[in-house]
């Protein structure tokens, strides 16, 4: 047994163990809080790229919590699936740590021992239900992440509060239906485990209690995965919260949702089962929907935050959308869930660099809404520019991120012959521009008020602290260097192995 | 069968606004290291572009492919003698349009020049890439850089007049891309690639009649940088803009780009036979007529001088989507021929508009009696474009027209010569009153200025060398000699190759 398959139990034990340690620190230095924190990130993130390593080149990981065997005891089973998960995750939280040094500092300055305590017991949650095999251990930890988070979410107080309120009672109620899903399988099936679960279903794929289980799955991640109509929590929350948070929301945590979706779907039902029912074809419409009411809702927006919000309710369309269209579209390379997975690494650089810049906005000048940004272009050159960058990823024009999906996603539509779905995706591209390119307008463009003919009055800079430069120009550049490589397929046999895993494309 | 030649060639020339570019960035604190990157990286490309023309005349083509994107379809650069066409065109008027800029830009003390540099590098970038591209997705990928990197030039004043313009430039073009993109994957689709070839890629065995229709009326639209009517509008609107990003606008790369991508979907998408068969040559070329007679007349009604140069460039591009839409070997003979042809003439147009700007802060033509007399070589260029867009000898324009409408009768259709002979005398009606205005025009307006102790003279010499260079080139065009010669090769190894299948 090679050291490399102690590591998904590692990364979630290291996640608790420095959640603990940073609260001991605390007290006595609050300054060594964001160390531990970035030092146990880029140990976790070290080992999900050996993960990923190992998982590429030799096989699949099973780790036997206790050495119990599955199916009595809890497994912990790493494929490229979740291995590559595993990899977005903790970059975007490594780099989210990283910036959140100066902001919390400024924003939080009472609370950074508390902040990054529940950061890693957020991260440990994360790369719990990223990484297990039993279905309610599953559970366990999508209840830790969302506790996590509900407490980020409320740390800057007021109305705070009330949006961290809404997304506890909402987060519960998808809960529940999650719990209700399990408890329905394992009254049929008695048994817990995802593998043997998927053993043991085929034969019961008639029965009403199996399919009312998939549904209640699907309704209780769509909460958390802020699926169109059941989005309601996910505006407030991630305009109230630090930044930091948002970004790691928008970015990753309603996309392990959206893993956690896929792996049930996928790993626990089949796709014999999927193609039983319509199901995925409604989820492409509710999708398509969402595409475009989220981009609507985005467009009335004039808090910057909250614009992005709404962008991310959108971009989770078109990752669910790409997942309905996976079993249908099944030819290399845009079939399977390839575009699905792809979009949610895309989604993840794109709205983490926004995020980070909308923070930083609110760091230098407590500037919320995209009225007061005239001028900015030129005080904070750099960050602007990346913020546009980002921007021009999320409109999709090429060489970027955001145009390897939509191209993705178009041409699985394509495939499936639902050309309803190519006219949506060009739409949503389009609605998308209005939105950016009102805030890149008033960057660049807009004139500042009083400034008049004079160039020098505005022409001071006033740029961030490097710690935080930095992360938003990492990911701002992988916005451009993904986009690249994704054309050039390089990281493609990731998914490949994913959709010959589900047996969805036969290359 | 042409040979394919194995070449880094196109990417060097890519290479060279891409790092230009950056230096730019780079230098943003020194405005004359700034500028001579822009200069030596324009220079450098296009002799790197001339570098290709002999493997291009010996009838072989230059392939360079990067990485396979999908089944079919590479990342990379196929050089046909049309391409190379498009490619030297904008290159070469980079050169002229930079020098020129310097003295614009200076004289005008403009804001924001390091962005200007910039965003015009990477223009040509997108444009010289639309040109040299192998395939349909790499020319979209460039394509829509060429659209993004050109907002922030058209909106370059920033006042809400820009502001405007800007943003109508991408309501109108950004959508279109999506057009275009639709286009682009339902051709791969259907045909199953995307490159281009000199018989077409489309066939009527692989889809149906009407599949056709639609798929070609969504390149249309996709390819509205060709500023048709009705879809024309933003052009004129985005004359706000610095003159020197109009000439970009309308002879270096912009609309260019649109016409080009026209050519290369009636030509190596569709193929002559094809268009043909279906019956879309008549429709298209009826469509470019229509444009080419009310741009015109909308032009007569313009009093502004960069709108109405504006209008003449929408007529004008009309002429070369209906030259190619006869397919006829002579009507697309003379297509091609107006790309570069055009792309002189104009500019020599708008640069002579710059600097009657910068030299007398005049925009208007009524207001323009008697500034022959002051700025002569302006005016004498101006003249020589006016010439030539009208169809005159001896300016290129008379070539390239005359080869067009010995397209129409080669296609046998003596409708389309009346349009070109009306459409031609249109152009002289909007021309001249402004060459008789500037010469013989006696006006107060001059006298005020006198009196206000401002007396008009002629423009920068960073100003007047490329206008008088971009006329001169203009006139040669339309005499034997060794550049026209090479000129008339590369178009004629693109016929024969389209011909040839």
């Amino acid at each position: 047994m090679s050291v490399v398959e102690h590591f998904p139990i590692l990364t979630v034990a290291i996640s608790l163990l420095s959640a603990f340690t940073i609260f001991v620190a605390g007290w006595i230095n609050k300054k060594s809080c964001v160390f531990i924190s970035i030092a146990t990130l880029i140990a976790q993130f070290l080992m999900s790229m050996a993960i990923l390593n190992h998982v590429m080149t030799k096989e699949s990981i099973h780790y036997w919590l206790g050495g119990w065997k599955p199916p009595w005891g809890i497994e912990y089973v790493v494929d490229p699936l979740n291995a590559y998960i595993l990899v977005i995750l903790l970059f975007l939280a490594l780099f989210c740590a990283i910036y959140s040094k100066r902001s919390i500092e400024h924003e939080l300055p009472h609370k950074i021992a508390s902040f990054y305590t529940i950061y890693q017991l957020l991260i440990a949650g994360l790369c719990g239900v990223t990484v297990t095999g039993d279905i309610f251990n599953m559970y366990v930890f999508i209840e830790i992440t969302c506790l996590s988070s509900y407490a980020l979410i409320a740390s800057r107080g007021k109305i705070a509060l009330k949006a961290s309120f809404t997304y506890l009672v909402l987060g519960s109620i998808g809960a529940c239906f999650f719990l209700l899903g399990i408890g329905f399988l394992y009254s049929v099936t008695g048994s817990l485990n995802m593998h043997d679960l998927s053993l043991l279903l085929p034969p019961l794929y008639g029965n009403k209690a199996v399919m009312a289980a998939f549904v209640f799955f699907i309704v209780g991640l769509s909460i958390k995965m802020a699926l169109f109509p059941l989005h309601t929590w996910l505006p407030d929350a991630h305009a109230f919260a630090p930044s930091e948070i948002s970004a790691m929301l928008s970015g990753i945590i309603i996309e392990v949702s959206t893993y956690a979706f896929i792996r049930i779907a996928f790993a626990v039902f089949t796709v014999n089962f999927i193609k039983l029912l319509p199901i995925f074809d409604i989820l492409c419409w509710i999708a398509a929907t969402a595409i475009i009411i989220g981009s609507i809702l985005a467009i009335t927006q004039l808090n910057l935050k909250r614009m992005l919000a709404y962008s991310s309710v959108a971009h989770m369309g078109y990752i669910v959308l790409a997942m309905g269209l996976s079993i249908s579209a099944t030819s290399y390379p845009w079939g399977g869930l390839t575009p699905a997975l792809m979009h949610i690494l895309n989604h993840a650089l794109m709205k983490g660099c926004l995020f980070l810049v909308a923070g930083m906005f609110i760091y230098k000048a407590d500037l919320w809404y995209v009225t007061y940004f005239r001028g900015l272009g030129r005080k904070m050159p750099y960050t602007c520019a990346a913020f546009v960058i980002a921007a021009i990823s999320m409109i999709g024009v090429p060489p970027s991120v955001g145009f390897v999906s939509k191209l993705y996603i178009i041409l699985a539509s394509l495939e499936a012959k639902k050309f309803v779905f190519v006219a949506i995706m060009l739409l949503s591209s389009l609605l998308n521009l209005i939105y950016f390119w009102r805030v890149i307008e008033m960057m660049y463009m807009k004139r500042e008020e009083g400034a008049g003919n004079s160039h020098a009055s505005y022409s001071y800079k006033d740029e961030i602290p490097l710690s935080m430069l930095v992360p938003i120009w990492i990911l701002s550049s992988l916005c451009i260097i993904m986009g690249i490589l994704w054309l050039t397929k390089i990281p493609i046999p990731i998914l490949n192995k994913v959709n010959a895993m589900f047996g969805l494309v036969v290359i | 069968m042409t040979e394919i030649a194995e070449s880094l060639k196109p990417w060097l020339a890519i290479g060279c606004p891409a790092s230009g570019a950056i230096l730019i960035l780079l230098f943003s604190k020194r405005p004359n290291l700034r500028e001579s990157c822009t200069l030596l990286s324009s220079i450098l490309q296009f002799s790197i572009i001339l570098s290709m023309v002999p493997m291009i005349l010996k009838g072989e083509m230059i392939e360079s492919y990067f990485f396979t994107m999908f089944p079919g379809i590479g990342f990379g650069f196929k050089v046909d003698a049309f391409g190379l066409l498009f490619a030297i065109t904008s290159s070469s008027l980079w050169i002229l349009v930079s020098i020129y800029s310097i003295g614009y830009m200076r004289a005008l003390k403009e804001h924001e020049q390091t962005r200007y540099y910039f965003c015009f590098a990477l223009a040509i970038f997108g444009g010289v890439g639309v040109a040299l591209s192998g395939n349909l997705v790499t020319m979209y990928i460039f394509y829509e850089i060429l659209t993004v990197s050109t907002y922030p030039l058209v909106a370059h004043k920033q006042t809400s007049e820009a502001l405007f313009a800007g943003r109508k430039y991408l309501a109108y073009l950004l959508p279109s891309g999506s057009f275009f993109l639709g286009a682009v994957v339902i051709t791969y689709s259907v045909a199953g690639t995307t490159d281009f070839d000199n018989g077409g890629i489309l066939t009527l065995v692989s889809s149906s009649h009407s599949v056709l229709i639609i798929l070609f009326i969504f390149f249309i639209l996709g390819f509205m940088k060709a500023a048709y009517m009705p879809f024309h509008s933003w052009l004129p609107t985005a004359m706000v803009a610095p003159t020197p990003v109009s000439a970009l606008l309308h002879a270096v790369a912009v609309v260019k780009a649109g016409v080009f991508g026209i050519v290369r979907t009636v030509g190596y998408i569709y193929g002559i036979d094809l268009m043909h068969e279906i019956g879309l040559g008549v429709m298209l070329a009826s469509f470019a007529a229509f444009t080419m007679i009310f741009a015109s007349l909308f032009a007569i009604a313009q009093d502004n001088l960069k709108r109405r140069l504006a209008y003449s460039t929408i007529s004008q591009l009309s002429y070369i989507i209906f030259g190619v839409a006869l397919l006829s070997p002579m009507g697309i003979t003379g297509a091609m021929l107006h790309i570069p042809f055009h792309g002189f003439m104009k500019i020599t147009l708008f640069l002579c508009a710059g600097s009657i700007l910068v030299a007398s802060g005049k925009e208007n033509i009524s207001e323009m009696a008697g500034i022959g007399r002051a700025m002569p070589i302006t005016m004498i260029a101006f003249t020589v474009g006016a010439l030539g867009m009208c169809g005159a000898p001896p300016v290129a324009g008379f070539i390239s027209k005359w080869f067009i409408g010995l397209g129409t009768l080669q296609a046998g259709n003596l409708i389309f010569l009346g349009v070109i002979l009306v459409s031609s005398l249109l152009d002289i009606v909007y021309f001249f009153p402004i060459i008789y205005t500037t010469f013989f025009g006696k006006s107060e307006g001059t006298e005020s200025n006198l009196t206000k102790g401002k007396k008009i003279e002629e423009a920068p010499m960073s100003m007047i060398i490329p206008l008088s260079i971009a006329a001169i080139i203009s006139i040669i065009f339309c005499f034997p000699n060794p550049v026209t010669d090479v000129i008339f090769y590369i178009v004629g190894v693109a016929i024969s190759n389209l011909g040839g299948g």
